[in-house]
């Protein structure tokens, strides 16, 4: 069955516009209440807890009770604050993540702006979300969230590179920027066609939202909370929003750039593109359940001495195979790259071992 | 063009929704829904028990501007390499070559900081 819309439905450039921004807010919202929940109930399954259990069936209210409360919470901002950056800061950090699904097609034809440089617009503003997270941290003048405040801004230096690198391979393999491009080049999804890129765009995007082996902006057990220490009532909801909207954008990229978006048998696309950013998010869940949160120094090594050397190589065998093998058949070459992604990895990995070894003494 | 005309508006519709959500309280406040009772002690910084000694906008030793300074070079070398990755497919192996010899340029300069030190937290 064909589920998908013309690119221009539904004729009426207002009512399009508002048809699907409506959509897209209410996309991302009703995904952060679900990502809410499903965090503190499948964290809470995996350390053999119950979690959130009495606000409505499964403690699914238990989002709308948590906004409610915080909504009538006083709002207070303290003395030593810097008053205009402590009110922008939520909102410079929040609608940069928002910005981001203007450009993801939730189903064939479902995307407000079909832009020819979908992923350097990504990449650009994806950079913006963490400078208004550094300024929220700055803002309210407190030691914890300045060490939060600095450290976003060493994460963003180190991962912006990988990830945009990994990108780079995708945009070689399409001969385009623009994200229904990359979408429809997706009859076999890219995580099989370069899984080395795909390894490298996952971490990038754990550390890019601050999720947990790199959750050092937030850091509970060493930062009393990070960024948002000084934050309270709407201005922490929004903060929160913002972490978790992340999350969703987040898992949405990686849904559209590796796993086929919006591709899949009968269901219609949109349905596709959920389960699939479901999925992706149940792992990075599982990944916050198992590994302990790293140090700055060895994130921003792995960044720097994995990653980036990392990409280039991948970056490397991509465009090289474009070039010299175009016409390569799929039963060699995703065997191929599958095999060279685990042995550069692994050897990659014993190389830094070393490394460190060697630095160390 | 409509493209952009549209990631305008929708950035006119996102600020519009945060500024919302951000000046909720202040309506609220006004109908007596939320307290406003400020005292000093609430209103001072947040430092786990003890009381706030100075001012957190102090010089900090950030550790990692030599980071940040091969950043911005490979910053450079990603604007230059998107419009190459596009054209790639069209392209015989000569300009294959030809962004080699850029990338490769490239990382000399990042194997001389690597040697260096400079990816080397202290």
């Amino acid at each position: 069955m064909d589920w998908s819309i013309s690119p221009d439905w539904p004729g009426n450039f207002w009512l399009r516009l508002i048809i699907i921004a409506v959509i897209l807010i209410a996309f991302v919202m009703s995904s952060v209440i679900m990502f809410i929940w499903m965090e503190r109930r499948v964290i809470a399954r995996i350390q053999s807890r119950l979690g959130p259990n009495r606000a409505g069936p499964f403690g699914l209210l238990q989002a709308f009770a948590d906004t409610i409360k915080i909504l009538t919470k006083e709002d207070i901002v303290p003395t030593l604050a810097d008053k205009v950056l402590f009110w922008a800061a939520p909102a410079i950090a929040f609608v940069p993540t928002l910005m981001i699904m203007a450009v993801i097609p939730l189903m064939n034809g479902l995307q407000l702006a079909d832009l020819n440089v979908g992923v350097l617009y990504i990449a650009a503003i994806s950079a913006v979300s963490a400078i208004g997270i550094f300024l929220s941290g700055i803002a309210g003048n407190n030691k914890y969230s300045l060490v939060g405040a600095i450290r976003e801004i060493a994460q963003l230096i180190s991962f912006e590179i990988p990830m945009v690198l990994a990108l780079a391979g995708l945009v070689i393999a399409c001969g385009s920027m623009s994200l229904s491009k990359i979408v429809e080049a997706q009859s076999i999804p890219f995580i099989l066609l370069q899984p080395l890129g795909f390894v490298i765009f996952m971490v990038a995007i754990l550390a890019e939202i601050n999720r947990t082996p790199f959750d050092l902006v937030e850091a509970d057990s060493e930062l009393t909370c990070g960024f948002n220490t000084e934050y309270s009532g709407m201005k922490f909801a929004l903060l929160y929003l913002t972490e978790y909207s992340e999350a969703v954008v987040g898992s949405a990229l990686i849904t559209a750039f590796f796993l086929g978006a919006w591709r899949g048998p009968i269901l219609p696309g949109i349905l596709w593109f959920t389960i699939k950013m479901f999925a992706v998010f149940m792992f990075i869940l599982w990944l916050r359940g198992t590994l302990p949160r790293l140090r700055i120094d060895q994130s921003m090594r792995l960044a720097w001495k994995g990653l980036l050397p990392l990409s280039m190589f991948n970056l490397f065998i991509v465009s090289l195979q474009t070039v010299f093998f175009p016409d390569l058949a799929l039963w060699i070459s995703i065997p191929a790259y599958i095999i060279i992604s685990v042995i550069i990895i692994i050897l990659w990995a014993m190389f830094m071992r070393k490394e460190r070894q060697s630095s160390n003494a | 063009m409509q493209d952009y005309g549209y990631i305008a508006l929708f950035l006119l519709m996102s600020i519009a929704f945060a500024v919302f959500m951000l000046t909720l309280p202040l309506f609220l406040r006004k109908f007596r829904i939320i307290p406003h009772k400020p005292s000093p002690v609430k209103s001072s910084t947040v430092e786990c028990g003890l009381e706030t000694t100075g001012r957190s906008w102090v010089q900090f030793n950030s550790r990692y501007y030599l980071f940040a300074l091969v950043a911005v070079a490979l910053d450079m070398m990603l604007v230059f390499i998107l419009p190459w990755a596009i054209n790639l497919r069209e392209m015989d192996w000569r300009f294959f070559i030809g962004g080699a010899i850029f990338i490769a340029i490239l990382l000399v300069s990042y194997i001389y900081a690597w040697r260096k030190g400079a990816l080397q937290w202290k």
